[in-house]
C-alpha cells in the first residue's frame, strides 16, 4: 500500500474527517505561506494544483488562477523549488492535467512528485483505460495515483475505479467543473456507492464552497476538498491570515 | 500499432491510431463517450440509419459535389488538376456532412440538444442549420475574438435559432472554445450531444467524424474514375483539425495515390508540433517547453487550432501520408488566382492546399501529375477579410 493510503486510514482510524484544501501553486509568490497556513488551521493534507494553459474541468476561478500563476512564470520545476521551503508533516498531493506529465515524462514526473514531497497525483484527465503507464510510473515512486468518481459513473466503472485509487478515492459531488456551489449535490450517493465495493477513504469535492456544505459532505464521507471558495480569497488578494481563518472555519464546522 | 499496409481501418478498442488518439476526459463524461460510442457503432451498421444519413445530404445537403477539371490552371502548371467541390455543399462547406451524421445520432439517441465549439463559425453554422432541420436545440461556443472577427456568422446562427455564447477564457479563440463546450457537456450530458466539428477530440469522435467525411472521397473517387482517371497521383487537403483531409483521404488511402495534408505555417501540428494529449485526445500539439498548450496563428479562423487529429499524427508517423505548411503570405495570391483562373473563390483554409499546388508544380508535383484538391469551402465567408488585407497591401 502506498504511503499516502496508510497515512489517510490511520487518520480515519483515528475518528478524525480529513480536510483537503486545493492551492494552485505560484498564484503569489508566497503561496508556500498560505499552504503553511492552511496546515496550520488544521489541513489534514493539501492538493497542489500544477497550472496547465487549458484546465478542461476547472471553472472560472481555478482557470483564472492557473492563467496568473501561469504568467508568473511557474513550472513543474520551479514550484518544485519552493516546496522544499515548506516544512510540514501533512501529505501533498498534486494536482494537474495529464499533458504536463506526459511532457516532462512519466518516470521523471512521479520521481520529482517523490522527491519534493508530493505522494499522491490526481490527474482529471486521465481516466482508468489510459492509466497504465502512468501507474506503474507512480509505483516505482510510491506516488498514490487517486482517481475520481463522478455522479454519471455506471456501477462496473464506480468498482473498477475504487480497486485502482490509492490513497483515497474522489467522490464528485457534482456534473459539473469545479466552482462554487449552494448545496453538496450528488456526494452522499457517490459515496455510498463507492463504500458499497470498497473500504478504501473516500473524500466529496468539486462545489464545497462553505463550512456548512463540509459538514454535511464529511459526514457521509471521510472528508471533504476544497477548491474554488479558497482560491478565490487568494484572488483577491488574501494572505496567510485569511487563508489561515478561512481553513479554520472549515475545520471548527466538520469536527463539530 | 498495425504493421499491415491497411489505412483508414476502425482504430484499437480504446480509440487508439497507433500511439495517437484515445479517450483522455474527464470520468464525468467516460460513461457519454462510450454510449456515443456504442451509438454510433450500432447506427453505422444498421443500414436504416445510414440510408437516412445519405438521403437527407442528397435531398438537404446538396450531395454528391461534382468533381471539377480546373482546366486552365491545369494548363498553367502542367498538372491535371481536379476539384472535388465541398464549397457547393449546403452551408458552403464540407462541415455539413458530418453535422448531419451527428444530428442524426443526437435523435437516434434520444437527446435534444446539440452543443458545438467553432472557430470561424463555419462548422457553428452547420450545427445550427443541421439542428433547426432537425428540430435540435443548439447552443454554440465561440472565443469571443473570434464572435468579434465573424460577427455575420454570429448572426447567421442566431438567424438559425443556435444560441451563441462567447467565451472569454484563455487565448478566447478555437482551442478555448473547445475547453469551454467540454466543461459545459460535463453539466448537461443526460439530453445534450457534444456534436464536435473535426476529427479530434476523445474517442470515438475521430473515428466517427472521419466516418461521416469519408462520403468526399467515396464520392471522388467514382467520380474521377468516370472521367477516365483509375487513381489520381496526389490528393491535396487543407487542415486544420482534419476533417476534410480525413474524409477525402478515405477514399484512397489504400492505393499508392501521395495524400497530402497542408496546415497552416502558425498552426503546424506535424511540422512543429510533439506529442501531447489535450482535449481527449494524444496527438501532435503546439506546445512549449513546458507542456503548456501554444497558441495558433493563421489568417484563416478554420486552421487555427493548435493541434492536429490523432489519426493524421499516425499517418504522418506511418508515413502514409505527407504534410506542409503554407504561410500567410502565399495564401491570399492563391485564393486570387483560383478566382481569376477558375472562377472560383475557395475558403481560406482551402486556399492553403492550392496555395501547395501552385508552390509544387513541377516540383515536388512531377509535371503531367493528376491532382484531386478537395475543395472544401466557399470563400464568401471571408471575402471582406481579403478584401481588407488586399487594400492594406496596395
Ligand atoms: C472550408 C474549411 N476548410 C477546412 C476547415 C478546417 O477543418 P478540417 O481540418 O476539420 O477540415 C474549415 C474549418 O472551419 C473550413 O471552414
Amino acid at each position: 500500500m502506498k504511503s499516502l493510503e496508510t497515512y489517510l486510514r490511520a487518520l480515519r482510524a483515528s475518528g478524525r474527517k480529513a480536510l483537503v484544501p486545493y492551492f494552485v501553486a505560484g498564484v503569489t509568490p508566497h503561496w508556500v505561506q498560505h499552504v503553511e497556513a492552511a496546515v496550520h488551521a488544521g489541513a489534514d493534507a493539501i492538493e497542489i494544483g500544477i497550472p496547465f494553459s487549458d484546465p478542461m474541468m476547472d471553472g472560472v476561478v481555478i482557470q483564472e488562477a492557473a492563467l496568473r500563476a501561469l504568467q508568473a512564470g511557474t513550472t513543474f520545476d520551479s514550484l518544485c523549488t519552493d516546496l522544499a521551503k515548506l516544512s510540514t508533516s501533512v501529505p501533498l498531493v498534486a494536482m494537474t492535467y495529464f499533458n504536463i506529465f506526459h511532457h516532462y515524462g512519466l518516470e521523471r514526473s512521479a520521481g520529482k512528485l517523490q522527491s519534493s514531497g508530493m505522494s499522491g497525483a490526481i490527474v482529471p484527465d486521465l481516466p482508468l483505460e489510459e492509466a497504465d503507464q502512468w501507474r506503474s510510473a507512480c509505483a516505482a515512486h510510491d506516488v498514490a495515483n487517486i482517481f475520481l468518481v463522478a455522479p454519471s459513473s455506471p456501477a462496473d466503472r464506480i468498482s473498477s475505479i475504487a480497486k485502482a485509487t490509492e490513497g483515497f478515492c474522489y467522490a464528485s459531488a457534482r456534473m459539473a467543473v469545479t466552482g462554487k456551489s449552494n448545496n453538496t449535490g450528488e456526494g452522499a450517493r457517490v459515496v455510498s456507492e463507492i463504500r458499497a465495493v470498497s473500504d478504501v477513504p473516500t473524500y466529496i469535492g468539486i462545489g464545497i464552497s462553505t463550512p456548512e456544505q463540509a459538514r454535511a459532505a464529511s459526514s457521509v464521507s471521510d472528508g471533504v476538498i476544497v477548491g474554488s471558495a479558497l482560491v478565490q480569497i487568494i484572488l483577491n488578494g488574501g494572505g496567510a491570515d485569511d487563508v489561515e481563518s478561512f481553513v479554520g472555519g472549515f475545520r471548527r464546522a466538520i469536527d463539530e | 500499432m498495425t504493421d499491415s499496409k491497411v489505412f483508414m481501418t476502425p482504430p484499437d478498442e480504446r480509440g487508439h491510431f497507433g500511439t495517437f488518439g484515445g479517450r483522455f476526459v474527464p470520468e464525468a463524461l467516460m460513461p457519454a463517450c462510450l454510449e456515443l460510442e456504442t451509438a454510433f457503432v450500432e447506427a453505422w451498421s444498421d443500414s436504416h440509419f445510414t440510408d437516412e444519413y445519405r438521403k437527407v445530404l442528397h435531398e438537404f445537403g446538396g450531395r454528391p459535389t461534382p468533381v471539377t477539371p480546373l482546366h486552365r490552371l491545369s494548363e498553367q502548371l502542367g498538372l491535371r488538376i481536379f476539384a472535388k467541390r465541398e464549397d457547393l455543399a449546403h452551408t458552403g462547406s464540407h462541415k455539413i456532412n458530418n453535422v448531419i451524421g451527428q444530428t442524426l445520432l443526437t435523435k437516434r439517441m434520444g437527446k435534444t440538444r446539440v452543443i458545438a465549439e467553432t472557430g470561424a463559425g463555419q462548422h457553428g453554422v452547420a450545427t445550427a442549420t443541421a439542428a433547426a432541420r432537425m428540430g435540435l436545440e443548439c447552443t454554440v461556443y465561440m472565443g469571443e475574438i473570434d464572435t468579434e472577427r465573424q460577427a455575420l456568422n454570429v448572426f447567421r446562427m442566431e438567424l438559425l435559432g443556435a444560441t451563441v455564447v462567447p467565451v472569454t477564457s484563455g487565448s478566447r479563440t478555437l482551442k478555448d472554445a473547445v475547453n469551454e463546450a467540454m466543461r459545459e457537456w460535463v453539466t448537461c450530458v443526460q439530453d445534450t450531444h457534444y456534436c464536435l466539428g473535426s476529427v479530434m477530440g476523445p474517442h470515438p469522435f475521430p473515428w466517427m467524424v472521419r466516418e461521416m467525411q469519408s462520403i468526399i472521397g467515396t464520392e471522388a473517387s467514382q467520380q474521377l474514375q468516370q472521367l477516365g482517371v483509375e487513381e489520381p497521383d496526389l490528393v491535396v487537403a487543407c487542415v486544420g483539425g482534419g476533417s476534410n483531409a480525413a474524409g477525402v483521404f478515405a477514399g484512397f488511402a489504400n492505393s499508392s495515390t501521395r495524400l497530402i495534408g497542408i496546415e497552416a505555417a502558425g498552426g503546424s501540428a506535424v511540422g512543429k508540433g510533439s506529442p501531447g494529449v489535450l482535449h481527449g485526445m494524444r496527438s501532435l500539439l503546439l506546445q512549449d517547453e513546458f507542456g503548456q498548450i501554444e497558441e495558433a496563428f493563421s489568417i484563416s479562423a478554420g486552421l487555427d487550432y493548435p493541434g492536429i487529429g490523432p489519426e493524421h499524427a499516425y499517418l504522418a508517423a506511418s508515413g502514409r501520408a505527407e504534410y506542409f505548411a503554407i504561410g500567410d503570405e502565399d495564401v491570399i495570391n492563391a485564393l486570387q488566382v483560383l478566382s481569376l483562373t477558375e472562377g472560383i473563390i475557395p475558403a481560406l483554409e482551402t486556399a492553403h492546399a492550392v496555395a501547395w499546388i501552385l508552390q509544387e508544380a513541377g516540383k515536388q508535383i512531377p509535371l503531367g501529375s493528376t491532382v484531386l484538391l478537395n475543395l472544401s469551402g466557399r470563400g464568401d465567408k471571408d471575402v471582406a477579410q481579403v478584401r481588407e488585407i488586399l487594400r492594406a497591401q496596395s
